[in-house]
C-alpha cells in the first residue's frame, strides 16, 4: 500500500513536516523532527531507487488522474539517482547542523531554518520526480523562494543583499522558464513531457518551438550559474549560512542540471537541440571559456567560502561538457559529475563550516596553520580537494577519466586537452589552501582555537569518505548513469 | 504582414512592450523597490502571455449546456488556472523580496544599490 | 609455503598497506613501530622474492583486483621487468628503514610517524606500478606516488620545504594529468585496450591505418613528458626541489622508487604498448633518443657546478635516469636490456651515495662539498663507500654501472647514432669529474687548522650504506643473472 505510494511520498513527507516545525515551538524538538523527516525522506527515495532498478521506471497518477491530463510522477533511473543523493546529502548536512547554526544563525530565528530547509529540499526533489512541466516551475519556485530565505539568515548584514540578488536573477531565470513553458504549452496543449514529446515529434522547424527552447535554456543557465549568468553565486554562496551553502551548493545546481537534461533530452531531443541548432557549440564553448574564468578567480579569492563558490561555477561547466557531447558516454559522465561532485563540494564546505565555528572566520589569512589545532580538519580539506583536482581513486577522478574518454571517442581532442589543463587550475586553488594550512605560523585566532567537534567531524568524514568510495566502487554511480543515459537516449547507445 | 494581423496581436504587442519594460527597469534601476516593481511588471507580462493563449474567438466558457450548439467552440480554462498558481509564487516572490529590503534598510539605512555597495566597500 | 604466485602479488601489495596500518596504531612508541616496520619489510622481501622465483621461471601470474570502471581494470601481472624493479624497490626499503630509523632518531626528526607511514604508501604505488597489468593501474599508482611523496618532500614545514613541495607537485602533477593522461586517453581510443602486452598494442591500428606515424610520433611526446617521474629535460625541476626533504627519502625515493617508477613506466610504455619494433622501423623514438642524450649531457654539466653535495647528486640522477630514457628511445633489444639493467645498478649506486650525503650530515652537518675536506680521515667507511658507488655510477669495473652503460653503448652503435655514442662517452668523463674529486678531496688533502672532531654517523647509518656499496660491486658479477632474467622483455612476442 506504502510501496505503491512511494513516488509522491518522497516529496510529501518533506512538504508536510516543513509546516509542522514551525508549530513545535521547543528548538530541539524542531531539530530533531526535521533530522527525522531528512533520514526518512532518504531511506524513502533509497527504497524508491531500489524498486526502480529492480522493476524500471514507475509512472504514479496523482490523484488517480490519467497521465496527460493529469499530473504524472515518473521515478525513473535518473530522477531516482539524483533524488538519492540530494536527500542523502540533505540528511547528513543537517545532521551536522546544530553546532554550526548555534554559531552563524541568531537562535530567536532557528525555528525558521529547519522548515525552509524541508521545503527546499521538497522543492528539488518535486523538481526530480514530476513529470509536468508546470510543475516543474511550480517546485523550482518552491525550492528557490525557501533558499532565498536560507541565504538571508546569514549573520553578516551582507547576507540579505546577496539573497536579494539572489531572488531577482532567480526570479528572472524561473520566469524565463515559464514563458518557455507557455509557449510550449501553446504549441502542444499539453504539460506532460512525455506527451509534449510525442506531440513535438520530429518537427524541428517550427520558430515557436525554438522560442520557447531559447527562453527554457537561458532561464535554467541562470539557475544552473553557467557562465556568464553566474554572478548570483559567488555572494549567495559566501554570506548564507555554512549549512544552507553546504546544502545549496550540492543539491540546488545539480537539480537544475537535472532539469536541464530533461528538457534537452526528454522534451526537445538532442537532435532539435544540438544537430539543428547546435548548441552543443555554445555550451561547450561557454563551459570552457567558464571553466578557464571561474577556477582562475577561484585561485585569486581570500575568503574559503568564495573560492569554493567559484569552483562549483567551474564545476558545472565539466557537466555541461558532458551533457552537451551528445552521446551516451558523454551523457554518463555529465551524470555521474553531478553527483561526484556534490558529495565532493558537499564535504568540502562541510569542512567550511568547521573552520569557521572555530576560527569564526574563513578568510584565508586566519586559517594559517590550522593544521595545528586542527588537524582533523585540515587533513578533511586535504582530501576533498584531492577528489575535486580528480587525483586517482577519488571520486573527482571517476568523472573526469569518463569525459576524458568520452571526449576522445568524440574526437573533440581539442575539449579534451583544455578539459585537462583547466583541472590544473584546480590544483592550484587547492593547494594554495592546503599551504595555508600547513606551512603557516598560525594566526591569533588559530592559536587559541580547537579541532571541531565530533558532532560536526563524523557527517565531515562522511562525506569526504564518500569520495574516496566512490572513487574506487563505481558500480553505483557509474553503474545507475549509464543506465539512466542509455534510457535518455533512448534504449539504445 | 499587414495590418489587421499587427492589430489582431495586439495581446502580444502589450506582452512585449510590459516584458521589455519590467526587464529594463530590473537592469537599469538601483533603488532596490524599484527592481522589485520591475520584477513585478516582468512577471505579469508573462501571466497575460498566458491568458491570452486560452482565449479564443468565439469561445464560451468551458461549460457543457444541454442547449449548446455541437460546434461550439469552448475556451481552454487551463492557462488561468496556472497563472492563478504563477500569481501566488508572483506574490510570494514579492514578499519575500520586500522583507530582505526591510531587513537591507535596518542594516545599511539605505535601499539605494550604489549606496549600499558603497557602505560595502568602505567597511 | 605453498602460495599460488597470484596470491603472492595480493600480499606484496597488502604488505604496506598493512606496515601502515601498525604504524598508526603503533605510533605512539617508536622502537615497537620501528621494530614491526623492519620485520615486515623483510617479510614483504622473502615473498617479493618467492614471486620472482616464479616469474624468472617463465610464469606470469595475474590477479584482477576489480573493475574500477566499465573497461579500466585494477589488474597485475607480473612480468620480469616489473619484477625486477619489485625486487630492488622491497630490498631497498629494508636498507632504507635501517638507515632512516638511525638518520631520523640522531636528527631528532618530528613526525617521525608519519614519515614511516608515507614511505609505506609510497612503497605500495612503487610495487602496484610494478606488477601492473594496464596503462589504468600503472597511472593510478604513479599519481598515488606523487600524492603520497608530496608530505614527505615538505616533511620538515619549512618556508623552504613549501617552495620545494610546490614545485615538486606542480610539475608532477601538471605533465600527468596534462599529458600523461591524456596519452593514455588517446591510446584508449586508438586501441580500446590499455593491457601491456608483448609487442605492443599499437601494431595493429597503424596498419590498419587508423593512426599515422605522425600521432604515433606525437603520442609517444605525450607520454615522454607526461612521466614527468623520468625528470627528461625540460620537466626535471622536480628533481632538485625535491632535496629539501630529509636524506632517506631522497636515497629511497629520489634515487630509486619515484624516479625508477617514471622510467620504469618510459620503458613499459615503449615495450609493451608500443612495442620496440614499431618504434625502430617508425624512427618515432629518434628525436627522444637525442633529447635524451642532450639531457645527459646538459645534467652533467649543471651537477659540475653545485657545491651542495644533495644537489649535485641530483642532477646527476636526472642525467642518469635520461640514460633509461634513451634506452627505450633506442629501441633496440641491447638498449632496452641496457635501460632495464641500468634500473637496477643505478639504484644501489644512487641510494648508497645518497645515503653517504645524510651519513656526512648526521655526523658533520655540513652540506657543501667545499667543506668536506679531510672527512674520509675521520668517515673512512662511508668516504671509501662513496668512492666505490661512484665508481659503478661513472660504469668502470668493479661496478655494476659498466654493464647497463655497455649495453647501451652497444644499442647506440646498432642505430648507427654516433652523437648519442659520443654523448654517452663523453657524460662517462663528466661523471668522473663531478663525482671522483669528493672522495678523493675528503682522503687526499689535509684540513686546515685544527683537527678534526668528527667520527663515523651513528652505525646504523653505516651499515647499510656499506651494504649497498657491497652490493654495487656484487652487481658486477650477478650480471649474467641479470641478463638471464631481463632477457625476454628484449624479445617481441612471447
Amino acid at each position: 500500500m506504502i510501496e505503491q505510494h512511494l513516488p509522491v511520498l518522497v516529496v510529501i513527507v518533506p512538504l508536510i513536516a516543513a509546516p509542522l516545525c514551525v508549530f513545535l515551538f521547543n528548538r530541539t524538538l524542531v531539530y530533531l523532527f526535521a533530522l527525522a523527516t531528512c533520514w526518512a525522506t532518504f531511506g524513502l527515495s533509497l527504497f524508491l531507487l531500489a524498486k526502480v532498478l529492480q522493476t524500471g521506471p514507475i509512472s504514479y497518477e496523482l490523484g488517480n488522474w490519467p497521465a496527460p491530463y493529469g499530473i504524472e510522477y515518473v521515478a525513473d533511473y535518473l530522477s531516482t539517482f539524483v533524488m538519492s543523493f540530494v536527500t542523502g546529502i540533505a540528511a547528513v548536512v543537517l545532521t551536522y547542523a546544530p553546532r554550526s547554526l548555534n554559531e552563524e544563525v541568531d537562535p530567536s530565528r532557528h525555528y525558521l531554518v529547519h522548515p525552509m530547509y524541508l521545503l527546499c529540499l521538497s522543492g528539488l526533489l518535486g523538481i526530480c520526480i514530476t513529470g509536468d512541466l508546470f510543475n516543474v516551475f511550480v517546485f523550482l519556485e518552491i525550492s528557490s523562494l525557501s533558499s532565498y530565505a536560507l541565504i538571508s539568515l546569514g549573520r553578516s548584514r551582507r547576507a540579505p543583499l546577496a539573497a536579494f540578488q539572489y531572488l531577482v536573477m532567480g526570479t528572472i531565470g524561473a520566469t524565463f522558464l515559464l514563458i518557455g513553458i507557455g509557449l510550449l504549452y501553446q504549441l502542444t496543449g499539453t504539460l506532460n513531457m512525455a506527451d509534449m514529446a510525442t506531440q513535438l515529434g520530429d518537427d524541428h522547424g517550427s520558430r515557436t518551438m525554438l522560442v520557447a527552447f531559447a527562453f527554457m535554456t537561458v532561464g535554467l543557465c541562470i539557475k544552473m550559474a553557467v557562465f556568464p549568468l553566474h554572478t548570483w553565486l559567488p555572494n549567495a554562496y559566501t554570506y548564507a549560512p555554512s549549512i544552507v551553502t553546504a546544502f545549496i551548493a550540492a543539491t540546488a545546481t545539480k537539480v537544475s542540471v537535472y532539469a536541464f537534461i530533461r528538457i534537452v533530452y526528454s522534451i526537445f531531443t538532442p537532435q532539435f537541440a544540438f544537430d539543428v541548432h547546435g548548441l552543443d557549440v555554445f555550451l561547450t564553448a561557454f563551459a570552457l571559456i567558464g571553466i578557464f574564468v571561474a577556477s582562475t578567480a577561484a585561485i585569486y579569492q581570500v575568503n574559503l567560502k568564495r573560492l569554493l563558490a567559484y569552483s562549483s561555477i567551474a564545476q558545472v561547466g565539466y557537466m555541461l561538457l558532458g551533457i552537451s557531447m551528445n552521446n551516451q558516454d558523454g551523457l554518463t559522465s555529465g551524470i555521474v559529475h553531478m553527483f561526484n561532485h556534490a558529495v565532493i563540494k558537499g564535504g568540502l564546505f562541510l569542512v567550511v563550516g568547521c573552520f569557521a565555528l572555530r576560527l569564526s572566520s574563513v578568510r584565508l589569512e586566519d586559517l594559517r596553520g590550522a593544521s595545528r589545532t586542527m588537524p582533523w580538519t585540515s587533513f578533511a580539506w586535504v582530501l576533498g580537494g584531492l577528489g575535486l583536482i580528480g587525483v586517482p581513486l577519488t571520486a573527482g577522478f571517476v568523472s573526469k577519466w569518463l569525459l576524458l574518454t568520452a571526449a576522445l571517442d568524440n574526437a573533440s581532442y581539442l575539449v579534451a586537452g583544455l578539459m585537462l589543463l583547466s583541472s590544473l587550475l584546480a590544483v592550484v586553488y587547492v593547494w594554495r589552501v592546503v599551504e595555508i594550512l600547513y606551512f603557516s605560523e598560525p594566526s591569533e585566532a588559530v592559536k587559541s582555537s580547537r579541532e571541531a567537534p565530533w558532532s560536526m567531524l563524523v557527517p565531515t568524514y562522511l562525506l569526504i569518505i564518500g569520495i574516496l568510495v566512490f572513487g574506487v566502487w563505481t558500480s553505483y554511480s557509474v553503474g545507475i548513469a549509464s543506465q539512466a543515459a542509455q534510457a535518455l537516449l533512448g534504449g539504445s547507445p | 504582414m499587414d495590418i489587421s494581423s499587427v492589430l489582431g496581436l495586439f495581446n502580444y504587442w502589450i506582452v512585449i512592450v510590459l516584458m521589455m519594460t519590467g526587464f529594463y527597469i530590473v537592469i537599469a534601476r538601483g533603488n532596490l523597490i524599484k527592481t522589485v516593481i520591475g520584477l513585478n511588471i516582468f512577471q505579469i507580462s508573462v501571466f497575460l502571455l498566458y491568458i491570452t493563449m486560452g482565449r479564443m474567438e468565439a469561445g464560451t466558457a468551458p461549460i457543457i449546456q444541454k442547449t449548446a450548439e455541437v460546434d461550439q467552440a469552448y475556451s481552454n480554462p487551463l492557462p488561468s488556472v496556472l497563472i492563478l498558481t504563477a500569481i501566488v509564487v508572483g506574490v510570494a516572490t514579492t514578499a519575500l523580496a520586500l522583507a530582505l529590503i526591510v531587513r537591507i534598510r535596518e542594516d545599511y539605512g539605505s535601499i539605494e544599490e550604489d549606496d549600499i555597495l558603497a557602505l560595502d566597500r568602505e567597511s | 609455503m605453498n602460495l599460488t604466485p597470484s596470491l603472492l602479488i595480493g600480499i606484496s601489495l597488502a604488505f604496506p598497506l598493512l606496515v601502515l596500518l601498525l604504524i598508526g596504531l603503533l605510533g605512539r612508541s617508536p622502537n615497537l613501530r620501528d621494530g614491526v616496520t623492519l620485520i615486515l619489510s623483510s617479510v614483504l622481501f622473502y615473498f617479493v622474492c618467492c614471486l620472482a622465483d616464479h616469474v624468472f621461471q617463465g610464469g606470469r601470474p595475474e590477479w584482477l583486483l576489480g573493475t574500477l570502471l566499465p573497461g579500466f581494470s585494477i589488474a597485475f601481472q607480473v612480468e620480469p621487468l616489473g619484477m625486477v624493479f619489485a625486487l630492488v624497490a622491497s630490498g631497498l626499503w629494508i636498507v632504507t628503514t635501517v638507515y632512516g630509523i638511525g638518520y631520523m632518531r640522531s636528527h631528532n626528526e618530528q613526525h617521525q610517524t608519519r614519515f614511516f607511514a608515507c614511505f609505506a604508501v609510497a612503497i605500495f604505488a612503487a610495487l602496484a606500478a610494478a606488477f601492473s597489468a594496464n596503462l589504468f593501474t600503472l597511472f593510478v599508482a604513479y599519481e598515488l606516488m606523487t600524492i603520497s611523496t608530496y608530505p614527505l618532500v615538505t616533511h620538515h614545514g619549512t618556508e623552504k620545504a613549501k617552495r620545494g613541495g610546490r614545485t615538486y607537485l606542480g610539475i608532477l602533477l601538471f605533465t600527468s594529468i596534462a599529458f600523461f593522461m591524456m596519452a593514455i586517453g588517446w591510446t584508449w581510443s586508438i586501441t580500446h585496450t590499455l593491457d601491456f602486452q608483448p609487442g605492443g598494442i599499437l601494431q595493429d591500428s597503424l596498419e590498419s591505418g587508423n593512426v599515422q606515424p605522425w600521432q604515433l610520433a606525437l603520442l609517444l611526446a605525450l607520454f615522454a613528458f607526461g612521466i614527468g617521474k623520468a625528470a627528461l629535460m625540460p620537466f626535471h625541476r622536480w628533481l632538485p626541489a625535491a632535496m629539501v626533504a630529509p636524506t632517506p627519502v631522497s636515497a629511497l625515493l629520489h634515487a630509486v622508487a619515484v624516479v625508477k617508477v617514471g622510467v620504469f613506466t618510459i620503458l613499459k610504455v615503449a615495450i609493451y604498448v608500443f612495442g620496440i619494433d614499431l618504434i625502430s622501423e617508425t624512427h618515432i623514438g629518434d628525436w627522444l633518443a637525442y633529447l635524451a642524450g642532450a639531457t645527459i649531457l646538459l645534467a652533467s654539466l649543471v651537477a659540475m657546478t653545485k657545491d651542495n653535495l644533495k644537489a649535485r647528486l641530483a642532477y646527476s640522477t636526472v642525467s642518469q635516469l635520461a640514460y633509461i630514457t634513451l634506452g627505450a628511445a633506442l629501441a633496440t633489444p641491447a638498449s632496452v636490456m641496457g635501460g632495464g639493467m641500468h634500473i637496477v645498478t643505478h639504484a644501489v649506486g644512487k641510494i648508497t651515495l645518497f645515503f653517504c650525503a645524510g651519513a656526512i650530515y648526521v655526523a658533520t652537518h655540513k652540506t657543501d662539498i667545499s667543506d668536506m675536506r679531510g672527512l674520509g680521515r675521520a668517515m673512512p667507511l662511508t668516504m671509501g663507500a662513496f668512492f666505490i658507488a661512484s665508481i659503478s655510477i661513472i660504469g668502470l669495473p668493479p661496478g655494476g654501472g659498466v654493464w647497463s652503460k655497455w649495453f647501451l653503448a652497444l644499442g647506440t652503435v646498432e642505430t648507427h647514432h654516433w652523437f648519442l655514442l659520443a654523448a654517452l662517452m663523453i657524460s662517462s668523463l663528466l661523471n668522473i669529474a663531478y663525482l671522483i674529486p669528493i672522495p678523493i678531496r675528503a682522503f687526499m688533502k689535509p684540513t686546515t687548522g685544527e683537527p678534526l672532531k668528527f667520527k663515523e654517523a651513528p652505525l646504523m647509518c653505516v651499515v647499510p650504506l656499506c651494504c649497498t656499496a657491497v652490493g654495487t660491486v656484487v652487481l658486477f658479477f650477478l650480471a649474467n643473472q641479470l641478463y638471464e632474467v631481463l632477457l625476454p622483455i628484449t624479445k617481441v612476442t612471447q
